[in-house]
């Protein structure tokens, strides 16, 4: 029981505390392109939280089983047990995001046309999303477990999601206020990002 | 080659990125490292110098090989130059700057992703030559890193009361004078960002519609 109770409180701090756009600025790219119009942001919010849920686990086993000091004493070759292969994360999990993020698109192509023709746009763009490879970074940084790292991919891509759609749903608004010129389009929606990062930081206490 | 090297049309390839075609003010790319590494002024610095180094090195790189790389896979041996160029800019960094690196964390690995390194190698480098490709891939480094470098210095003054580590504000601090612990989060490098992008856009009088 205890285990379920930690492992909640670790989804919100990394859902709201720790929000992976606000509080680290990872997918910031993405994020201020496809805030425009709120169908798109919802779209590409939700291919997000399915990429982070299966790439996050799959780079853990890589990590663990392939690339970290030791990880390779399973094969019983000797040579290989002291080997660090941990320099080769960077390659390896942006390779594996590249071919997930291709697998996810051709299996939602054939299963569901509807949810294909949603998300389709989005998910080539989710691989040079930072946030995606953010979080398999800052999983090895943590050195978080197995099921930890799980809850912390999906945590991660519910914060990404919730900030976008809030971002999204302002604009909408921002388009019928008058705003000065040079602050037009960026710099506005800079400023209200800071609000918004601020409000999520008011989690911080729970 | 009939061009000069430093002809009118490449000085502007250079000094372009700087303000008119800034990457981060005007074309809005990369800005997640602008704000994540800069609540200090000295990795900053040293963020932006490696950007600089991969951009151009990539860029000269893609450029060297364009003519040989299909179509349909440019995108993954863009990565594959990106990634195996910030692998080394890593190792370097760990090797002689380990509190740095350690400081950047997760950043270093970040410049992969960074949509300036990318979106140069697609926009430029693909359809120019090596010289010029490494005139444009100095010139957007450089105005990446002069913003990082702005924000810095003004987030760890206002934040911390120190330039580089140097406490500048010293007695002011008994005369009432309180740092904006705001300014060294995360909301107050979105705001200080925000400003900046207004006070630039003015200043070149670049209107988004």
């Amino acid at each position: 029981m205890d285990e379920i109770t930690e492992l909640i409180s670790f989804s919100i701090r990394a859902i709201f505390v720790e929000n992976i756009l606000l509080a680290y600025f990872l997918g910031m790219c993405s994020y201020l392109a496809v805030s425009k119009k709120v169908s798109t942001a919802f779209g590409l919010g939700l291919a997000v939280i399915f990429v982070l849920f299966i790439t996050t686990p799959v780079n853990w086993l890589i990590h663990e089983l392939l690339l970290r000091p030791g990880a390779l004493s399973w094969t019983g070759v000797p040579a290989l047990a002291g080997m660090d292969f941990s320099f080769l994360n960077f390659i390896c999990f942006i390779a594996v995001i590249a071919a997930m993020v291709q697998i996810v698109e051709m299996i939602i192509d054939k299963t569901s046309p509807s949810l294909y023709a949603n998300l389709g746009i989005f998910l080539p763009l989710i691989t040079v999303n930072c946030a995606i490879l953010g979080t398999s970074l800052f999983m090895v940084e943590r050195e978080y477990g197995a099921l930890q790292s799980t809850v912390f991919g999906i945590s991660s891509g519910i914060g990404f999601f919730l900030a976008i759609m809030s971002m999204a749903s302002i604009r909408y608004k921002l388009r019928y206020s008058n705003i000065p010129e040079g602050l037009r389009g960026l710099g506005i929606t800079m400023l209200t990002t800071g609000l918004i990062a601020m409000s999520f930081m008011a989690f911080s206490g729970m | 080659m009939s061009e000069a090297l430093l002809s009118a049309k490449n000085k502007r390839v250079f000094t372009d990125p700087f303000s008119e075609n800034n990457p981060i003010t005007i074309q809005v790319l990369g800005i997640c490292s602008a704000l994540a590494v800069t609540a200090q002024l000295k990795p900053s610095i040293v963020m932006g110098l490696a950007v600089i180094t991969v951009v151009s090195g990539a860029n000269v790189i893609i450029s060297t090989i364009r003519n040989m790389i299909p179509n349909k896979v440019r995108i993954i041996i863009e990565m594959v130059v990106v990634a195996t160029l910030v692998i080394l800019v890593d190792q370097i960094l760990k090797a002689y700057a380990f509190d740095i690196s350690k400081q950047l964390s997760v950043f270093v690995g970040l410049i992969i992703t960074n949509c300036i390194v990318l979106g140069r190698l697609e926009a430029f480098a693909m359809g120019n030559k090596p010289w010029n490709s490494l005139l444009d891939g100095l010139g957007n480094g450089l105005g990446y890193a002069w913003v990082l470098a702005i924000i810095g210095f003004l987030r760890e003054l206002f934040g911390s009361g120190s330039i580089m580590g140097h406490d500048v504000v010293g007695k002011l601090y008994y005369a009432g004078y309180v740092n904006n612990g705001l300014m060294v989060l995360a909301p107050g490098a979105f705001i200080l960002l925000g400003l900046l992008i207004w006070v630039q856009r003015t200043l070149s009088k670049y209107v988004e519609d």
